[in-house]
């Protein structure tokens, strides 16, 4: 350990400000603290033990935040740590912070809108374009550039925009 | 040098989860085939996202399979070195993906399967199992409104697009049985609680694929007669050769990685 004169409790509080500060590698403006993906971080002895967890069961950018998180972690001067990936409870958007969702907004994605009905066969989600606000959009595919989002139009400002999908 | 089949012992449980993973990794693999030949490129995109999302519960469950098995098996083991016959999955899913009127309404038939089995198995006893469930629900919820829009939009659509759309619900419908089957060794499981009982699905599944081809205006075909063996390890011919595309880098080059 670099740093010794802190205790337990500072330790572990630079432990999570580490590791909170890894970026999602597809959406760099949210961390992934932003997003609800980090769990937990533990001391364990010299070790840190790190929770995430995926957002959609086949994200590829798991083992990127994973490797980022150990890097991470090891700047901020822990020896050893050991990121798990834990299932449950399964992540849901509900999770994103409201900090994240401005941060979204800003970065031209519409955040999720929350417990909205995703059962609904053929629901319509009342979705706010990111770029003008107005709620008259359409989704032009419900796949988009990555796995949690889907690709929308504002039928006011006549831009495309990405929409992150509620879970 | 080739990499030799490996031996799994099949307990109850371990038989349970690599049926189920075994189901997710067949279709994951034959819709990551349409990527880069969708009719166009937001389908290749969510082709390929479903793909994702069915290999990523494959690797859960075979990862799962794995540890209760306890042998020094892993995920990518049991994924590439079975044989066809160790493999465990409805012959729905390893249907060729034949045109994409065939690949869709395949998708609806399991979609709306899987939407309503992983539904029920997040009241699994098993906590690893109820927690795969809880993700997958989320996921299948998606590919079935997918599905159902593209059935309904080819059904309702052109003469051509109906007629080719019928065909395929009247080629596929015989595989459908297979999903509500369980055998003896899934009894067991199913009165621990560790797993549901399929056949209290078919009902809302009926349901659920008849609303779907109403509104596609297609037939359901009246036959009953279903085709049954992917769940004891006899495919059709197809699976194989998905199987030598899939299983090739690490049988001709064991243990390879990158």
């Amino acid at each position: 350990m670099v740093v010794t004169d802190l205790s337990p409790a500072e330790l572990r509080q630079r432990a999570w400000e580490a590791a909170a500060s890894v970026a999602d590698p597809e959406i760099p403006v949210l961390t992934i603290d932003d997003l609800g993906v980090l769990r937990e971080v533990e001391l364990v002895g010299d070790r840190v033990d790190v929770a995430i967890t995926p957002t959609y069961s086949g994200c590829p950018a798991m083992n990127m935040i994973a490797l980022e998180i150990e890097l991470a972690l090891e700047r901020a001067g822990f020896r050893e740590a050991r990121v798990r990936t834990v299932l449950s409870p399964a992540w849901t958007t509900d999770w994103m912070s409201e900090e994240g969702r401005r941060k979204l907004r800003d970065y031209g994605i519409a955040p999720p809108q929350p417990s909205s009905g995703r059962r609904a066969l053929f629901g319509v989600a009342e979705v706010a374009c990111p770029q003008c606000g107005s709620v008259d959009t359409e989704q032009l595919a419900e796949f988009g550039s990555t796995s949690c989002k889907a690709l929308w139009r504002c039928k006011s400002c006549r831009e495309p925009f990405d929409y992150f999908k509620c879970h | 040098m080739t990499a030799p089949s490996i031996i799994v012992s099949e307990t109850p449980l371990v038989l349970y989860t690599l049926r189920r993973a075994d189901d997710a990794l067949i279709l994951g693999h034959r819709l990551s085939e349409w990527c880069g030949h969708a009719p166009m490129l937001e389908e290749d995109m969510a082709l390929s996202n479903m793909a994702l999302d069915l290999i990523g519960q494959a690797r859960e469950l075979y990862g799962y399979a794995a540890k209760v098995e306890g042998r020094g098996n892993d995920e990518d083991k049991l994924a590439y070195l079975r044989d066809v016959r160790q493999y465990r999955n409805l012959l729905l899913v390893e249907r060729p993906n034949g045109d994409f009127a065939h690949t869709m309404v395949r998708q609806l038939f399991y979609a709306a399967f899987a939407d309503l089995y992983w539904r029920g198995m997040m009241g699994s006893t098993d906590a690893t199992l109820a927690a795969i469930a809880a993700k997958s629900e989320k996921e299948s919820a998606y590919h079935l409104r997918h599905a159902s829009e593209w059935v309904i939009r080819l059904g309702d659509g052109t003469d051509e697009s109906h007629a080719r759309v019928q065909v395929a619900v009247d080629d596929l419908w015989a595989y459908t049985g297979e999903m509500f089957g369980a055998d003896d060794a899934e009894r067991g499981l199913i009165d621990a609680g560790v797993a549901i009982d399929p056949t209290m699905l078919l009902p809302e599944w009926l349901s659920i694929v008849s609303h779907v081809a109403r509104e596609a205006t297609l037939t359901l075909p009246e036959n009953d007669w279903m085709q049954q063996g992917g769940r004891d390890g006899r495919h059709s011919e197809h699976l194989g050769h998905l199987l030598s595309e899939l299983q090739y880098m690490q049988r001709s080059f064991p243990g390879a990685t990158w």
